[in-house]
């Protein structure tokens, strides 16, 4: 089967699960085996796709021209494929945790949420193989109206409030910079596909180059770049695993995912490196990591202190990305991966102990290891990602990005990452320490034991994903150097 | 040979129905003439528009006098494009229009809403059709007065104010476009307007057509409710009967946008009105003003109509904006957003129109909730919002892209920031109705089940009209495509 038609299948099985979810209205168990076995049909065309693009191919394909300027066109570079391929895998596992978990907790309109889920991934997919930013663009804001109907899930007045802000950061951020930004870049370059070696190296004007940044990086409000992360905590209203696949993992990682994108195909490093005030985006992105983790540190709510630990993370890849030299833009991607396998444990977690016992609050958790020891073994092992010991993923990318900040002497950045670790381990440890460690405060509540299998499995196999991740790197990084191939 | 006339019967055949529905004096036979007449209308645009589409325009001498003495039409692409606007509109909303409108009027009145109808689409036609400018000024008369009909046809007594101010206004518009054409008659002895802009070139700098430009402008600006001359239009949409709001919104001013843009590129000259007289200054800062004040009051309404109609007075602010810009380009978006504002405009009208139909209310306050109980119609609402606001692959997207395109081509930084502001605006105004809809407690008299749900002819417009949203955001020959070719034709 050529490699256009496989992209096609990719991007057709979850759109066309959406329709056979809503046909299975009524019937449970089918709906969900649909969506299972869906996710596992795209796991099978991505994960077939991938041998190409190792081979140093990019396979695209030219789906519509809306009109001279305005393609819909796709094409596969290594890290798009990157990140498809978290995003297909972990569809599975979050489907796997989804079932224990909405059913655990009587969630009512179930239907709607997995038909909204599977739009989420088809925009996320996407996202992913978009061969120009117009396409990429496109996807972007299926994605935002996608997932509003999964924030506003419970529909209480709070669901609404934070659904209110969730579509209006990201819509009004998107339309007001992104676009703008997209239509100049079409202006100035009279395309906007993404090539090796950029779009934009005739532009002169090292200003024009600059505000162009600027609006990227504030346009793609899923980044969650300071001010623009308000979102990211009002989504937690969402159920768990809206929050773990979505806000951990699908759409955040398009902010960051489509920063690197146009740093390195659009701008390339290069281009950028030549232009000294550039490190705004090292300073914006660094102040976000440590403000971001000092608020997380303040939160008791399990599920807010996750959300800023996510914005300081995202904010690691950005910074990550304004390092500009590939050793850094590698350490970028493998962040991307490293954090997804490393959130989606946590909140799986925050979801498992929520479903098994109805706590939230932080200060609620004492002895709950416990009850709960696969539970929190797993978020002691995410939490240990996301600090960056050994031996988790969350290790290699600080290692490439902190070489890449010594690269460039910049010690603002090495200064950043040091101090963010010890803010990650100050709001994480405590949390293991008080679950495993302390006395439960009052017992009656704790007795609950474990959540649902599923809930279970799906935390134990993303948090074993973590640690194989930096046991066995071979894949992720054959895949990297390929990407550093095409951005040094 | 019947096609050689096809010109002036696109006039003709409503002008003379119109009378006839008088003399039915029954509204279903009536609305099934008008029917019939706006399907053959809108075959015969069809008609046109392959004809010229390969670059023949069509010159027809009325009465075989030719021009300049006689009267004659002149179809080329961008008078084939409105044409096929106007039409396609008047057809798809006079079939819907019968339950509607017969829930709204008196019955024994409905037979004269069908005649003014036909009168209006008589009215509009002519003005894109013609090619002479007093001509031109009496089509105007024609549509206007029959919308003032239109409007105060309503049970409604308040549209009674809304027609009497939608009257002085438009009468002084239209007063100030005659003097317009009364003082150009005054300094070249012609009415045609091709023959007009070849005389012109002598005695420009005059203060005679400058002043003649000037009344021209302001009339138009009247009549296509460019801010700050849009005070009829809110009451006017709000107060009529909901398909006339339809009507109106699809078609009136993007007539008089149309005159605005042959007036300037076809008989001032593109020169003379944008290099010498700045006229594309004025207009910019007019639209500015239009696309903010129209979003941001668009935000304050409780009535879906005012909220839509203020929001019309916004996109007509994008059409002036892309003239402003006075580049091929920014022309294109302006071309592009009549068609594609026509298109969305009816969509969201139409699903009022159901939801007036089904529960007699259009204020927001009293509508929580509906998506539960016409599910259909907030979907389509959805839909048209979306693509208001401009969302990819809709409509709406397509046009608003080519506009910042075109303000960034030209420099025009500051646009940019004031379109995508705007579109902030337009996401709080529509979300203000979606969120309503999807997520506030059902309000207690929606639940009634004994209210009649809304006619299946309505709900056909409605689909036809949303589709085209998505259609026209995706297959972009007709909108983008036609437009493009017209200003790339206005301009060399």
């Amino acid at each position: 089967m050529s490699s256009g038609n496989l992209i096609l299948i990719a991007l057709i099985i979850p759109l066309a699960a959406t329709v056979l979810i809503a046909l299975a209205n009524k019937l449970p168990n089918l709906r969900e085996a649909i969506t299972l076995l869906s996710a596992v049909a795209l796991i099978i065309v991505v994960y077939s796709i991938l041998p190409l693009v190792l081979d140093g191919n990019s396979p695209g394909l030219l789906l519509f021209e809306i009109f001279p300027g305005l393609e819909i066109y796709f094409e596969l570079e290594p890290l798009g494929m990157l990140f498809a391929c978290i995003a297909s895998l972990l569809w599975l596992i979050n489907s796997i945790y989804s079932i224990g978990y909405m059913r655990g907790n009587n969630e009512s309109n179930q239907t709607r949420f997995y038909i909204f889920f599977a739009i989420a991934i088809f925009s996320t997919i996407g996202v992913a193989f978009a061969g120009n930013l117009v396409t990429l663009f496109i996807f972007y804001e299926v994605l935002t109206l996608s997932t509003y109907p999964l924030v506003t899930h419970k529909g209480t007045q709070d669901a609404i409030h934070g659904g209110r802000v969730y579509l209006g950061i990201l819509l009004s951020t998107s339309i007001c910079f992104f676009l703008s930004a997209i239509i100049w870049t079409n202006v100035l370059a009279d395309t906007t596909d993404f090539k090796t070696g950029g779009i934009l190296n005739h532009v002169n004007d090292n200003s024009i180059i600059l505000l162009l940044l600027l609006l990227y990086a504030y346009g793609i409000g899923k980044a969650a770049l300071m001010p623009m992360h308000k979102w990211l905590p009002a989504a937690m209203v969402a159920p768990t695993p809206v929050s773990a696949l979505l806000h951990a993992v699908a759409v955040v990682k398009a902010g960051v995912f489509s920063i690197v994108k146009i740093v390195s195909y659009i701008f390339s490093p290069a281009l950028l490196s030549d232009i000294i005030e550039l490190n705004f985006l090292l300073y914006l992105s660094g102040a976000t990591i440590i403000i971001a983790s000092i608020i997380a540190l303040k939160s008791d709510n399990l599920k807010r202190r996750l959300a800023y630990s996510t914005i300081s993370q995202l904010s690691y890849v950005i910074m990550a990305t304004a390092i500009l030299v590939p050793i850094s833009i590698m350490g970028a991607a493998m962040h991307i991966l490293a954090h997804a396998f490393g959130k989606i444990t946590l909140f799986f977690a925050a979801g498992s102990i929520y479903t098994a016992s109805g706590k939230t609050k932080v200060s609620e958790l004492d002895g709950i290891g416990r009850a709960m020891p696969w539970t929190m073994g797993a978020f002691a092992i995410g939490s240990l990602s996301m600090i960056g010991v050994p031996p988790t993923a969350g290790f290699l990318s600080k290692w490439f990005i902190l070489q890449g900040a010594f690269t460039i002497e910049s010690w603002f950045a090495v200064t950043v990452i040091v101090i963010s670790t010890l803010l990650n381990a100050a709001y994480f440890l405590p949390i293991v320490y008080m679950a495993f460690f302390k006395e439960a405060k009052s017992h009656n509540t704790i007795s609950n034991g474990e959540a649902p299998l599923p809930i279970v499995l799906a935390l134990c196999f993303t948090a074993l994903m973590t640690i194989v991740l930096f046991l066995y790197p071979v894949y992720a990084m054959q895949i990297l150097t390929l990407l550093t191939g095409n951005v040094s | 040979m019947l096609s050689n006339h096809l010109p002036i019967l696109q006039v003709v055949i409503p002008l003379i129905f119109a009378p006839v529905c008088v003399i039915l004096r029954n509204g279903t036979l009536s609305w099934v003439l008008a029917s019939l007449v706006s399907c053959i209308t809108f075959i015969i645009a069809c008609l046109l528009l392959t004809s010229v589409s390969g670059g023949n325009n069509i010159t027809y001498a009325l009465g075989g006098w030719v021009a300049p003495a006689g009267i004659e039409y002149h179809v080329d692409l961008l008078t084939a494009y409105m044409l096929l606007i106007i039409n396609a509109v008047a057809a798809v909303v006079v079939i819907a229009a019968r339950e509607s409108m017969a829930s709204e009027i008196a019955s024994d009145r409905l037979y004269l809403f069908y005649a003014a109808f036909l009168l209006n689409l008589t009215g509009l036609l002519g003005v894109v059709m013609t090619g002479d400018a007093f001509n031109l000024f009496v089509f105007i008369e024609i549509a206007s007065l029959s919308s003032y009909a239109m409007i105060s046809i309503s049970r409604d007594r308040r549209c009674l104010y809304a027609a009497f101010k939608y009257l002085i206004l438009g009468t002084i518009g239209a007063s100030f476009i005659l003097i317009s054409v009364g003082l150009l008659y005054a300094v070249t002895g012609t009415l045609n307007i091709f023959d007009l802009s070849d005389r012109l070139g002598n005695v420009e700098n005059t203060n005679t057509v400058i002043t003649a430009l000037i009344f021209f402008t302001i009339g138009i600006a009247i009549k296509a409710a460019i801010f700050p001359l849009h005070l009829w239009l809110p009451d006017a949409y709000t107060y009529s009967p909901v398909i006339v709001s339809t009507f109106l919104a699809g078609t009136t001013t993007k007539v008089f946008i149309y005159a605005l843009i042959r007036f300037i590129y076809s008989l001032f000259g593109y020169e003379f009105s944008f290099n010498q007289l700045v006229l594309n200054d004025l207009l910019m800062i007019l639209a500015c003003g239009a696309v903010l004040y129209g979003s941001i009051q668009a935000i304050r309404q409780d009535s879906i109509k005012r909220l839509l109609a203020y929001s019309s007075i916004a996109q007509i602010g994008y059409m002036v904006l892309g003239i402003s810009i006075a580049t091929e380009l920014g022309l294109a978006a302006s071309l592009a957003h009549v068609f594609n504002h026509a298109v969305i405009k009816v969509a969201l009208f139409l699903s009022v129109a159901c939801i007036i139909y089904r529960y007699n209310t259009e204020m927001i306050s009293q509508l929580h909730g509906i998506s539960k109980f016409m599910p259909y119609t907030s979907a389509c609402f959805l839909f048209g919002g979306l693509s208001l606001i401009g969302i990819p692959l809709t409509a709406g997207f397509t046009s608003k892209w080519l506009l910042i395109q075109a303000s960034f081509s030209a420099g025009y930084w500051s646009l940019v920031i004031i379109i995508v502001f705007s579109s902030i605006l337009s996401i709080l105004y529509v979300w203000k109705v979606v969120e309503a809809a999807y997520f506030k407690t059902p309000a207690v008299e929606l639940s009634n089940n004994n209210t009649q749900n809304a006619p299946r002819l309505l709900y056909i417009a409605l689909f036809i009209f949303v589709l085209a949203n998505l259609y026209f955001g995706t297959e972009t020959s007709v909108n983008i495509g036609f437009a493009k070719d017209i200003a790339y034709g206005l301009v060399n």
